[in-house]
């Protein structure tokens, strides 16, 4: 079965790019509008990677990353950080929390699928 | 004539002596004579006894009379001369003594009068070394007054204790800033001579930068300041700076004061906060919508994009694209409001602006400028002096080229800006050719500036431009510039009314320090004094009169503190007796709408905390504070002296001891008798003068003039 990969952002916009550009990648697409949605949808359909942005109401990513880590059953979860927060401290912060990677918007799709795959791949 | 003991004594003595020797030389005679011999001498001699006490007596008379002339001479013209000397010792200055005496003396009371002479001259040369110098610490003190009072820093000075010993005109300012009440005291309730300055920072703070400040000059360091940043209790930010002032006398490194120089950074903060959000908003928000739109647009890339997604992605590119143009408007909008340019502008009254503009045109091109009655309330935050230079280079440019004879200058308020413009009549021009003037450097003559019309213009984030009013053939330059704000509008046209120099320093205060004794036995000249009047509706505070007016002053180190005082109408709530009304000179309209009582006397309550009240007939006035005790929660406990109680003290045998009468006696000016403050400050005049009076009297401490007053108050009474 192909890689699943939950997109976390509460911006239409970017995830009607995300959710195509994965598909055509031949990835899995879960989609989630805020940060408890997000949560809900990692614990039931346990994704291999999040993608997680960290401005989203109700729950931060932040919030959202450390959640997920104080789960043992969902310590396999990859979480890829995605914010337009360009702050190092931001990145530090996020990195500390558990997150496997880290992107800072704008950025190219193509660099996006290459960590997406850097990440995935490890795993596998 | 008195005779001398001591010459009774001599010729005593004198006579003693010659009369043994007279005994002695017959005895001797006597003993080498046979017995008949003796016994013939004897027959023979008795009946001449008589004979010769005689001549005894005779020889012993015409002894004395040369001992008394040589005693005269001899012995009592030293005496004379002490008496002499002693005179010339209490004169204040010496006169030549008239002194016949021998020709030693004589010459003794010459060296003794050049003597004289010689301590006058020390003296008078003495007094004028201290007049000179006392007379240079004088300008010297005028002069740091002056600067303090023209600088725009705030400045206090404070003694260890943190009583406050100067503060500069613009410290009052800020501190009525900070005052939680600034319409009823003026801020005075927190800043004035001899106030503590605790009253408004916390001591901790001051502690704690007083110690660091310490510690750093033990290490020896040279010019030791530190820095805090505090809330007061109205809200405002105030950055301070401190630095110790240094008893350069002593050791070198003894602190016996500091300097805090406060710069209220509200509006810098809040400018800084506001630039910090605006830079946030469009790095953050940007970055988003610059996401959106890279993800879209490299989708938009797939060759094998079917229509529908195609036209979605696009709308996505559409729509981020419309949602930054419209942040970056906005951001324009509030910058242009919130940001103000970062060169230092001064706040100038408008109308001076023009009224400089007008004299360097005229100086230069030679032409007439009128100004179009300006609006004196217009408060610009410009720099006056590019500004002026601008107006005078574009018309320099306008009789050059054109010949322009005459010029207008007209200053209206345009929303927000203040709209100033340069107008002339004359032939068209083309709008491409003036306007192509606010990019040359400015130059007048040989003398040039790097700085071009348009650098002027955008130092003050403002703007300018060229418009014809065909109609009435004009056509001016209209440039947009800032306004003050109310707030500095107000602080601004306070520092221009800067009457005079006010007397904002004390520096004799560096030498006391917080008493431990009781305030009872302090000395009068040492405490510091509210003294203050009441104007009120009647005489019968029981009866319903009430406070209708309250002037206070203060009294520290035998000073009257005239620019500190307190002067406020208070609306009695009932109406003002007509027959009152030529006594005190308040009528209904003048108390319509002031604040109660309620709401005065906490205000005054401040103003008066750590001092001693005086009043003239104080319990009157302490009558009418008292029935507001239960009302208002506000208890004057301060102790109380009244200047006619006393008045009776220091002149018992006076007659009317009127404050009028004691102002008479004193010779004291009188100027707005009867208004409260002018009876306040006239009493507070007489205050200073009754203090060395009872000195004389023996009574230095505040307990000796209670109880004094108060045997008087008993007399009068019995009476």
């Amino acid at each position: 079965m192909s890689p699943s990969i939950l997109v976390a952002d509460d911006e239409p916009n970017i995830v009607i790019s995300l959710e195509y550009l994965l598909k055509r990648e031949g990835y899995r697409v879960l989609i989630a509008r805020d940060g408890q949605e997000a949560l809900d949808t990692i614990r039931r359909e346990q994704p291999d990677l999040v993608l997680l942005d960290v401005m989203m109401p109700k729950k931060t990513g932040f919030e959202v990353c450390q959640e997920v880590r104080s789960h043992e059953t969902l310590q396999s979860t990859r979480i890829l950080m995605l914010t337009a927060k360009g702050r190092d401290t931001d990145v530090a912060k996020g990195l500390a929390l558990g997150a496997d990677a880290y992107m800072t918007k704008p950025f190219a799709t193509r660099e996006l699928v290459e960590k997406v795959a850097e990440i995935l791949g490890r795993k596998a | 004539m008195r005779l001398d003991r001591r010459l009774v004594l001599a010729i005593a003595v004198i006579g003693l002596a010659t009369l043994i020797w007279l005994l002695l030389t017959i005895g001797l005679i006597a003993s080498t004579l046979e017995a008949e011999q003796r016994a013939l001498i004897a027959e023979q001699l008795a009946p001449r006894l008589v004979l010769i006490g005689l001549t005894w007596l005779f020889g012993l008379f015409v002894i004395a009379t040369t001992l008394r002339w040589l005693f005269r001479r001899y012995a009592s013209a030293p005496a004379r001369l002490l008496e002499q000397t002693q005179v010339l010792l209490a004169a204040s200055k010496a006169a030549p003594m008239n002194h016949k005496g021998t020709r030693e003396t004589q010459a003794l009371a010459q060296s003794i009068f050049q003597l004289a002479s010689q301590r006058d001259e020390l003296r008078q040369d003495m007094a004028a070394q201290i007049a000179q110098a006392s007379q240079s610490v004088q300008q010297e003190k005028n002069r740091l007054a002056a600067l303090m009072a023209e600088l725009t820093q705030s400045v206090v000075v404070c003694n260890l204790d943190g009583r406050i010993l100067l503060y500069n005109n613009r410290a009052r300012l800020q501190f009525k800033a900070l005052s939680q009440t600034p319409t009823l005291a003026d801020g005075a309730e927190l800043i004035g001579i001899g106030r503590s300055i605790y009253a408004v920072f916390d001591r901790q703070l001051v502690a704690h930068a007083l110690e660091s400040i310490q510690q750093r000059l033990s290490r020896g360091a040279g010019n030791p300041s530190a820095q805090f940043v505090t809330t007061t209790q109205a809200g405002q930010l105030l950055k301070v700076q401190m630095a110790p002032v240094r008893d350069t006398a002593g050791a070198g490194n003894d602190v016996t004061g500091f300097v805090l120089m406060l710069d209220n950074v509200t509006r810098a903060f809040e400018e800084e906060h506001l630039r910090d959000q605006l830079l946030h908003a469009l790095t953050e928000g940007s970055r988003a919508s610059l996401a959106n739109i890279q993800a879209a647009v490299d989708m938009l890339a797939y060759p094998d994009l079917d229509d529908a997604m195609r036209e979605r992605f696009l709308g996505v590119v559409r729509e981020e694209l419309g949602s930054m143009s419209q942040r970056l408007k906005d951001m324009t909008a509030r910058e242009a409001q919130g940001l103000k340019a970062r060169w230092p502008m001064e706040e100038i009254l408008g109308a001076d602006v023009l009224l400089a503009a007008k004299r360097r045109i005229e100086g230069r091109s030679k032409r007439s400028v009128t100004l179009d009655n300006p609006d004196a309330s217009i408060w610009m935050r410009v720099d006056s002096f590019s500004l002026t230079q601008a107006l005078d280079y574009l018309a320099l440019r306008l009789v050059d080229e054109f010949d322009i004879k005459f010029f207008r200058l007209r200053l209206q308020r345009q929303g927000n800006r203040a709209q100033l413009d340069l107008i002339w009549s004359g032939q068209a021009m083309s709008t491409e050719t003036v306007m192509s003037w606010e990019m040359d450097a400015m130059r007048f003559g040989a003398e040039s500036t790097p700085l071009t019309v348009r650098d002027v213009v955008e130092r003050h984030g403002g703007e300018m431009w060229f418009e014809r009013e065909r109609v009435r053939h004009e056509a001016f330059f209209r440039f947009l510039l800032p306004l003050v704000g109310e707030q500095d509008q107000f602080e601004a046209a306070q520092l221009e009314l800067g009457e005079g120099r006010p007397e904002f320093y004390d520096f004799d205060l560096f030498q006391s320090t917080d008493q431990t004794q009781a305030l009872e036995d302090r000395l009068l000249a040492e405490l510091t004094y509210t003294v203050f009047d009441t104007e009120t509706t009647g005489l019968n505070p029981s009866e319903g009169d009430q406070i209708i007016q309250i002037g206070a002053t203060r009294c520290v180190n035998g000073k009257v503190l005239r620019h500190e005082s307190f002067e406020q109408l208070v609306d009695p709530g009932r109406l003002i007796p007509a027959a009152t009304i030529p006594i005190h000179g308040i009528t209904q309209d003048m108390v319509q709408g002031k604040p109660r009582i309620a709401e005065v006397l906490p205000s005054f309550h401040a103003f008066a905390s750590d001092t001693v009240l005086v009043a003239h007939n104080a319990a009157f006035d302490m009558r009418f504070l008292q029935l507001q005790e239960k009302a208002t929660g506000v208890v004057f406990s301060q102790p109380v002296l009244d200047t006619l109680l006393l008045s009776a003290v220091v002149h018992p045998n006076q007659e009317s001891h009127r404050l009028e009468a004691i102002a008479e006696r004193f010779n004291i000016t009188v100027l707005g008798r009867h208004t409260a403050l002018g009876d306040a400050l006239v009493t507070a005049e007489v205050w200073l003068r009754l203090i060395p009076l009872l000195q004389e009297m023996g009574i230095t401490t505040l307990r000796q003039a209670r109880e004094a007053a108060q045997k008087t108050y008993f007399a009068r009474l019995k009476y």
